[in-house]
């Protein structure tokens, strides 16, 4: 089934409707957050805590020849100094990264990135812990370090991974998919064949909240509770049982109030495990909270490809194949996050939204001395990458084959009659109608009125460009059959308990950073259930208090854990069904279920609601033979597919000829995320995706000189977008339900994030078409687009 | 959250007082005004002072616009919301307005100074180009109430150097007023709102009849120092203004400029801006002056 509707009906309404399932309502969450009463890692504060600051390293690449602590141990305040000597005695040195890597807790042998972490003070207060930072003496000898990754792996590039034994050089892994023969012989026998070099730099997710812990062993009980900064506490907890040796019973992971996540806060960093061996250590509760400097040159980065994309077509605009090249920057330690078995995450969806004869990618990853990560920076696990790189071949060919480049993508969708589609790599689609979306985002923007004053304004010397970009997303990871995260299957539990007054609690495992789960998932509940969302508790983020389940990134949190709340609730629901009917004393066959209550047929005056049978089910007398007490239920929700939200957007750019200043004038954003729940926090996520597209696209990078020195160590250097770079979004809808989420919903989370850099990319490159300009890199500030007007582009390397 | 070394901290309560603590602690000290340079300075352990000494409370000694019919004198103090918000200073050199809204952004501008923006002497901050473009001079006052007058050139030795002395304090801005139709302009091209500019420049013309009695441009992140361009002022006295006029003064800021390739932009792009915003203050600024 497959709807189109238009974005101006129901969108401005008056959006605190409290309905009783699905619509538009206000954040449960914002009451809280809103007044200041959040409750984040930073806000926690126990008896006798204890503060922690990591030295780090300042070289890319250098040998620890000594570390002198005396002075630092010496220091007002100071409790221990622990460095990497240290942690190796206790076998800690070195702990898992979530790719079958291994990173250093402590530097030992050697440091790898500017960044690293060297060794920590634990003091009375923050302050005192800083200031012996100064006092610890490192005696480095400095290596040449590898810093252009296009020269990782030739023959004389320093190795960085000396502790991996019988390395020889800087290679991480190669990996493939699709079908290398046919696609060259579909490139054969092409008319056009299009290549183009893409790159897409290295950024930082930048969370507004950095990362930390607060870590507490309790020595008596052997129990550790540690608050911290994460998207997943459950795999999480998991790995700190495993590699710290603590029984998992014995470990409580707490993620409070996240402010903002992006990814950044999936991996395990160093700082969390510093603040556990702190407290171990000094038997006080300790806090770890990274400065903002930190957070950028040393947590998780995103992106980092550089991408050869070619792309075969037909005379006629028919698009017949696409092949890729990959060089992949992984920095020192592989710590990119993404199941197990997928290297390079999603990147396999490449393909696009296009109906291709053949396709293939050969990726090649590699160290060199920068920070690790390769994070699912609101990128459903490298599908931006893989987004960027189709949309923009496709705009290149368009502008190759003279053609629109609305009506090159029109013409070689995949139809609605394909779906499921099985893409050349390998990719099952679960459903999509493609044309709908994208000619409902031409309508709104007035496409052919814009192209009419883009030739005007040409005709002046004004520059103006319209940029399009067409996306399929593949989120809500994932069948456990094929995707886990070291070992950990993909499924998430879900718990749903209803209070014999008939309020509810439903507790989970993804956490929110700010997506809106508290009042998303009541509403999911609710639309089951008919209990309105004010009387649902969400309770999340303590893994004493949640089922297991792997947490929220690659907007997975709605299509998995949103169906096991589906599937819960009616879970829940049947066992009502059992005790309505004894209330009744009808059978179970003669009830209907009218939102929030039985009714028996035909006779609707005879009814019990939801309320009187949660009371019932908790009260005096006798349930029907073999129905328990009590109303709850749990289920572990295993996905048989991911999900694959859609979405058509277009972008408006003036750029000034005299500075080569981009403005973006105008963003339409029609998404296609199957069923929506709330609409408005849907339109919130897009809101922020945009806002960080214009960001990628225009402005961030985190860059380094030839020594490796992070030259985007600070928000002054590494620019985040502002309101004043961003237009008033306008933002359509399409609903393509998914045909196997109990709901039929997709995941948006980062649908805008994945689609919005190469529409901005494409219109400016738009706008430089009389300068002949057929490709430019991300970020395109003003220099770097004046030398692109000049023919003198440069990749961002 | 990112903390500085351990410092001593005082509040100044006259221009006098803070200079006589200036005189016993040296180089030790620093004063502080806004603090939105020096504090992320000192978190980042970039600087290290034992002593701050605050001198917010001397906005009510040093936070002033004064027109006559000679000059504007502006308190070293003045923040920079009064200089965007000030309808006087507006009106005799719309320069700062201009600059004001493309400085920082609103928490900045409510608390940074004048004073504290030249005294940082970035290379690339706005109000010393702006001072510069405007021949402004620097009352620097020191022990015993002795005070003495700089112009913008005497006023910066170097980056992030100035002719303040470890015990003086600036404490007012003088600008002539020349007592001729007068334009000003202001334009910064940035990566993004409220950063540093890429380039940007500020022009001021004064018209005698239809001809250029004086013009001066100042281009900030251009070199070491924000620089005063004589060599457009030559060029353009006596002539009527026209558009060869500002192409050949654009040239000269194009051709006159030192910048340096950094990740705010090639120099050889900052070259050119050098050139367009020079073309384009100068051309506002010429139709300022007329109407």
């Amino acid at each position: 089934m497959s709807t189109t509707q238009d974005a101006k009906l129901t969108e401005f309404d008056d959006n605190d409707q409290k309905p009783i399932g699905f619509g538009r309502m206000l954040r449960k969450e914002d009451a809280r957050l809103l007044r200041g009463r959040g409750r984040f890692v930073d806000d926690v504060q126990l008896p006798g805590m204890l503060h922690l600051a990591i030295l780090r390293s300042p070289f890319a690449h250098a040998t620890i020849v000594s570390i002198d602590t005396s002075a630092a141990e010496a220091s007002p305040g100071v409790k221990a100094v622990v460095t990497g000597e240290t942690l190796k005695g206790l076998g800690l040195a070195w702990m898992p990264t979530l790719s079958n890597d291994v990173q250093a807790v402590l530097a030992t042998d050697k440091v790898r990135f500017q960044g690293q972490e060297v060794a920590f003070v634990v003091a009375e207060d923050r302050y005192q812990a800083r200031d012996a930072l100064e006092l610890i003496d490192v005696e480095y000898d400095v290596l040449d370090p590898v810093i252009d990754v296009r020269k990782a792996l030739e023959p004389d590039a320093p190795i960085i991974r000396t502790d991996l034994e019988g390395k020889t050089n800087n290679h991480v892994f190669d990996w493939e998919t699709g079908d290398e023969a046919e696609t060259d012989r579909v490139f054969a026998s092409a008319d056009v064949i299009v290549t183009e070099d893409i790159v897409y730099p290295r950024v930082h997710p930048a969370p507004m909240e950095t990362c930390g812990s607060v870590a507490d062993f309790d020595p008596v009980e052997g129990k550790l509770k540690l608050w911290s900064t994460t998207q997943a506490p459950h795999a999480h907890r998991t790995l700190y049982a495993i590699v710290a040796g603590i029984p998992e019973h014995k470990i409580q992971v707490i993620a409070p109030d996240i402010g903002g996540g992006f990814g950044n806060k999936v991996p395990i960093y160093p700082g969390y495990v510093h603040s556990i061996v702190g407290s171990i250590v000094t038997g006080k509760p300790v806090k770890w909270m990274e400065d903002r400097s930190e957070n950028l040159i040393s947590t998780g980065f995103a992106r980092d490809y550089i991408m050869r994309a070619e792309i075969a077509a037909t005379n006629e605009g028919k698009i017949l194949a696409i092949r890729t090249n990959v060089l992949a920057d992984h920095g020192a330690f592989n710590g990119t996050a993404a199941p197990v078995k997928y290297p390079a995450g999603f990147f396999g969806v490449f393909t696009g939204s296009y109906d291709l004869q053949a396709a293939h990618c050969k990726m090649t990853a590699v160290y060199t001395n920068k920070a690790p990560g390769g994070v699912a920076y609101a990128c459903s696990f490298r599908i931006t990458e893989a987004v960027y790189l189709v949309e923009r071949i496709v705009d290149v060919l368009a502008y190759e084959l003279q053609m629109d480049p609305a009506e090159l993508r029109l013409k070689n969708f995949i139809q609605p009659e394909q779906f499921p589609y099985t893409t050349k790599t390998g990719w099952v689609y679960d459903s999509g109608n493609y044309e709908p979306t994208m000619r409902l985002a031409m309508e709104m923007a007035g496409y052919d009125e814009l192209r009419k004053e883009q030739a005007e304004k040409r005709a002046r010397g004004e520059l103006m460009g319209i940029g399009i970009s067409f996306f399929t997303e593949a989120v809500g990871a994932g069948p456990r059959k094929n995707m886990d995260i070291l070992g950990l299957g993909m499924a998430d539990g879900c718990e749903l308990r209803v209070h014999p007054t008939g309020k509810a609690v439903v507790r989970l495992s993804v956490k929110t950073q700010g997506q809106g789960h508290e009042t998303t998932f009541a509403q999911i509940i609710a639309e089951e259930l008919g209990i309105p969302p004010a009387d649902i508790d969400v309770v999340h983020g303590d893994t004493d208090n949640t089922p297991f389940g792997l947490g929220t990134y690659g907007s997975r949190s709605t299509p998995v854990s949103g169906a096991a709340a589906a599937l819960v609730a009616r879970k829940v629901r049947d066992k009502a069904k059992l005790i309505a009917s004894a209330m009744l004393e009808v059978s179970v066959a003669d009830l209907d279920w009218v939102k929030g209550s039985f009714q028996v047929k035909g006779d609707p005056g005879m009814s019990v609601t939801i309320q009187d049978i949660a009371f019932r089910a908790h009260g005096a007398g006798d349930l029907p033979d073999g129905v328990e007490g009590g109303l709850e239920a749990q289920i572990c929700y295993n996905p048989s597919n991911l999900t694959y939200p859609h979405g058509a957007y277009i972008c408006v750019v003036d750029v000034d000829p005299g500075t080569a200043e981009v403005k973006v004038r105008r963003f339409i954003a029609v998404d296609d995320c199957g069923t929506r729940i709330n609409p408005m926090i849907i339109e919130g996520q897009v809101h922020g995706g945009l806002t960080d597209g214009v960001g990628m696209a225009l402005m961030e990078m985190i860059s380094f000189d030839e020594d490796g020195n992070c030259l985007g160590a600070s928000l002054m250097d590494y620019l985040l977008p502002t309101a004043l770079e961003v237009p008033d979004w306008e933002t359509g809808f399409t609903v393509t339900p998914s045909p196997h989420h109990p709901i039929g919903a997709k995941g948006v989370g980062e649908s805008a994030t994945v689609g919005s850099p190469p529409a901005i990319v494409n219109a400016v490159v738009d706008a430089l078409k009389p300068f002949g300009v057929r490709h430019a890199d991300m970020p395109l500030t003003p220099s770097r687009v004046w030398d692109a007007m000049r023919g003198q582009a440069t990749p961002p390397i | 959250m990112q903390v500085p070394a351990p410092f001593e901290y005082e509040r100044a309560t006259s221009v006098d007082q803070a200079i006589g603590l200036l005189e016993r602690l040296g180089g030790s000290a620093r004063l502080v005004a806004g603090g939105h340079s020096l504090l992320p300075m000192m978190k980042l352990r970039l600087a290290n002072f034992e002593y701050l000494i605050d001198i917010n409370d001397l906005h009510t000694e040093l936070g002033y616009i004064r027109l006559s019919d000679d000059e504007v004198r502006i308190g070293a103090m003045t923040r920079h919301r009064e200089l965007l918000e000030s309808d006087v200073l507006a009106d005799v050199f719309p320069i700062f307005a201009d600059a004001e809204k493309v400085i920082a952004d609103p928490v900045v501008r409510n608390r940074g100074t004048l004073g504290g923006s030249l005294c940082q002497a970035d290379p690339s901050e706005d109000l010393s180009a702006v001072c510069t473009t405007l021949d402004a001079s620097c009352v620097i006052r020191g022990p015993g109430g002795s005070e003495r007058l700089v112009t913008m050139e005497q006023f910066y030795v170097g980056p992030y150097e100035t002719a303040v002395a470890d015990n003086e304090i600036l404490t007012e801005i003088r600008i002539p007023r020349k007592n001729l139709p007068v334009g000003s302009a202001y334009a910064k091209v940035e990566r993004r709102a409220g950063d540093w500019a890429v380039v940007s420049a500020g022009a001021a013309v004064w018209l005698d009849g239809g001809r250029i009695r004086d013009a001066r441009v100042g281009l900030a992140a251009v070199g070491p120092n924000t620089t005063g361009l004589p060599e457009i002022s030559a060029a353009l006295r006596g002539h009527e203004p026209d558009e060869s006029l500002y192409e050949l003064a654009g040239a000269i800021a194009a051709r006159s400029c030192d910048p340096v390739t950094d990740s705010r932009g090639s120099a050889g792009y900052k070259r050119h801006l050098a050139d367009e915003l020079t073309r384009r203050t100068l051309r506002k600024a010429v139709e300022r002056a007329r109407s």
